[in-house]
């Protein structure tokens, strides 16, 4: 197996809007080894989010191939899809998205009632991912009586609890103060070091950008330069 | 947590929103089971006769009397089995708010078309050969605490007494009478026409109807048609039917009860289908962004779909369950309180599997589209991350 943890290969995206078809990507190559931290950065309208939407295959490309752990996603159907993201990819998104009812043990068990685990060991995997991310303490709260910093956290535990080889991070402290955010990608940064998440983070933040040990720069679907983060 | 603890949770987000529709469905079921059974009264489906029964009045209608010589020609009607005749007494007890279904009839042919009326040797023995005897169903001798031997004055709002002009006629309880089917009342008390005629003020020699049974329930049509004939163009013409159809008139003369009931229930279950469907459609709508994010963590569009559906079904069953619970009870304690003149107020099985029927269809109905919309919804749509 390749130790490409992601590969794209002649990815074309396109959009019909109205009589025009917007061109977002024509032909993207991109790799991303098995246990990186990659920032994405680049002005609006760059292709980041799109781009992010294709890895996690809540979107098809118009050409080319997308492999994730060598399996080639941009042919599954949807039913597939749905199946395949449950067990690969950790979404985390910029405004947290947990579910209002739920307590904060409730939103991180939701992806556990995609698997076979019964209740107890659904129980224990929530309490651990709760743990890494030092929100135990918190298990009962509903997010209206949560922090951004802690609604973060849950999503986070949320993404991790079915233990995907794959974060796919957009913005996740775009609503957050500057130590919290910084609480945040700390949390993101041992995810990778300790547990050996690969990670993909869209952000506009420089100093979010730090944390990744790759920054890649878009910008109107090509990848304009490389960086490696400090 | 389950995925019913995600539909609850889900329902009883809005806590307000959901009460007030888990109340306007409770009420929907509410009226549908009190008008259901009040409509499964009018409707004569709950009477109980045996098939080869017929009952003959006056054609003009069962208000007017027939001459008593009238029964033994229909005896002698080919096809006649067994022929008595009542008069209705329009009683009642102490007072006229007390009413009672009381009927002066001939005692032996009685019991002969009347064979579900069970009563022993002994009390048969006497009403046969006791003028002034009366015999009462259980039911009504439980609601009035009488007993065997009671000397009871039963009074009429039509007739009087030729000696006296009083409304009053007294009576000695001989029996008590039992039916083996539950669903036969036994509400009726029946005393001797010999005793009645004999002394009433007018109308001699005269009955309110001629019950009858037949050799065969095949042959009514043709007995009543036969018995019919005998009187057309006399005085007093017949109209002969069966009495379950008499029955069914006697309660179609309210009006079409079922008719009304069935619009009255219609229209508040239109409403309701509204306004549950809107509130789904909206409620679903507050929740794009979610849905997008349960599809992003792997959910498959089918389980979305049965969790909207679950969440509009449980909302139909929350408020439906309890409407037709209050609803059997509100029936049963009214059908005791009007036992002897609305027989048969009750909640069938039958109005509670068609509540049961609604409740899902309601659920399903008003579920449906939202559901089918979230089912498809585009993930980065719903996100609002195009």
């Amino acid at each position: 197996m390749s130790d490409n943890i992601i590969e794209l290969s002649g990815v074309a995206k396109r959009f019909v809007k109205g009589k025009d078809t917007i061109s977002i990507f024509d032909h993207l190559d991109f790799t991303v080894p098995r246990g990186d931290f990659v920032a994405l950065m680049g002005p609006s309208g760059s292709g980041k989010t799109t781009l992010l939407n294709l890895l996690g295959a809540i979107d098809r490309p118009t050409a080319g191939e997308i492999r994730i752990q060598g399996q080639r996603i941009d042919s599954l159907s949807e039913g597939e899809l749905a199946r395949w993201r449950g067990t690969h990819i950790g979404f985390i998104f910029q405004f947290y998205n947990l579910m209002p009812m739920l307590t904060a043990a409730q939103n991180v068990e939701l992806p556990l009632l995609l698997t076979r685990l019964d209740s107890r060991a659904r129980r224990r995997n929530v309490e651990t991912a709760l743990k890494i991310v030092e929100l135990a303490d918190r298990a009962n709260h509903t997010p209206r009586e949560m922090s951004g910093g802690q609604q973060q956290r849950t999503a986070i535990a949320r993404a991790i609890v079915s233990d995907p080889p794959l974060l796919l991070c957009d913005e996740p402290t775009g609503d957050l103060d500057r130590d919290t955010a910084n609480e945040i990608l700390s949390v993101l940064q041992l995810l990778n070091r300790d547990l050996g998440k690969t990670i993909v983070m869209v952000t506009h933040d420089p100093e979010a950008a730090k944390f990744a040990s790759r920054v890649l720069h878009l910008d109107k679907g090509r990848f304009a330069e490389r960086t490696t983060a400090p | 947590m389950n995925d019913f603890t995600l539909i609850r949770k889900n329902l009883t987000r809005r806590r307000l929103r959901a009460g007030l529709l888990i109340f306007s469905i409770f009420i929907a079921f509410l009226i549908f089971g009190m008008l259901g059974a009040v409509r499964h009264v009018f409707s004569g489906e709950n009477i109980k006769i045996a098939d080869d029964r017929l009952v003959t009045v006056n054609k003009i209608n069962f208000t007017q009397s027939l001459p008593v010589a009238y029964v033994e020609r229909i005896r002698a009607v080919p096809g006649v089995r067994a022929v008595s005749y009542a008069n209705w007494f329009g009683g009642y007890y102490q007072d006229p708010k007390n009413q009672l279904f009381t009927f002066a009839v001939e005692p032996e042919s009685w019991l002969a078309t009347h064979p579900e009326l069970q009563i022993d040797d002994a009390a048969r023995k006497d009403w046969l050969g006791r003028r002034d005897g009366l015999l009462v169903g259980e039911a009504a001798a439980l609601k009035w605490g009488w007993k065997i031997g009671d000397r009871v004055p039963l009074s009429s709002n039509i007739y009087s007494q030729k000696s006296n002009g009083s409304h009053s006629w007294d009576f000695t309880i001989i029996g008590l009478y039992t039916v083996a089917d539950p669903n036969v009342s036994t509400n009726a008390v029946l005393f001797n026409h010999a005793y009645f005629d004999e002394s009433v003020s007018f109308g001699r020699d005269t009955i309110g109807l001629v019950v009858l049974t037949v050799d065969n329930p095949a042959m009514n049509e043709q007995v009543g048609r036969a018995i019919d004939a005998m009187f057309a163009n006399s005085p007093a013409e017949t109209a002969t039917d069966t009495a379950k159809a008499f029955n069914k008139a006697f309660a179609a003369q309210f009006g079409d009860i079922a008719m009304i009931v069935t619009l009255v229930v219609g229209a508040a279950f239109i409403t309701i289908l509204m306004i549950v469907g809107n509130t789904m459609v909206m409620a679903i709508r507050e929740r794009t962004r979610e849905i997008g994010v349960m599809k992003s963590l792997g959910f498959p569009a089918r389980r979305i779909l049965l969790l909207v559906l679950g969440e509009s079904l449980l909302l139909s069953f929350a408020g439906g369950i309890p409407g037709i619970a209050v609803a059997t009870v509100s029936v049963g304690l009214l059908g005791h309180a009007l036992g002897d003149f609305v027989q048969g107020l009750t909640m069938t099985p039958g109005i509670l599997a068609t509540a049961l029927a609604l409740m899902t269809g309601l659920g399903f109905c008003t579920g449906i589209l939202p559901a089918w919309k979230a089912m498809r919804l585009d993930i980065v749509t719903a996100l609002g991350r195009s």
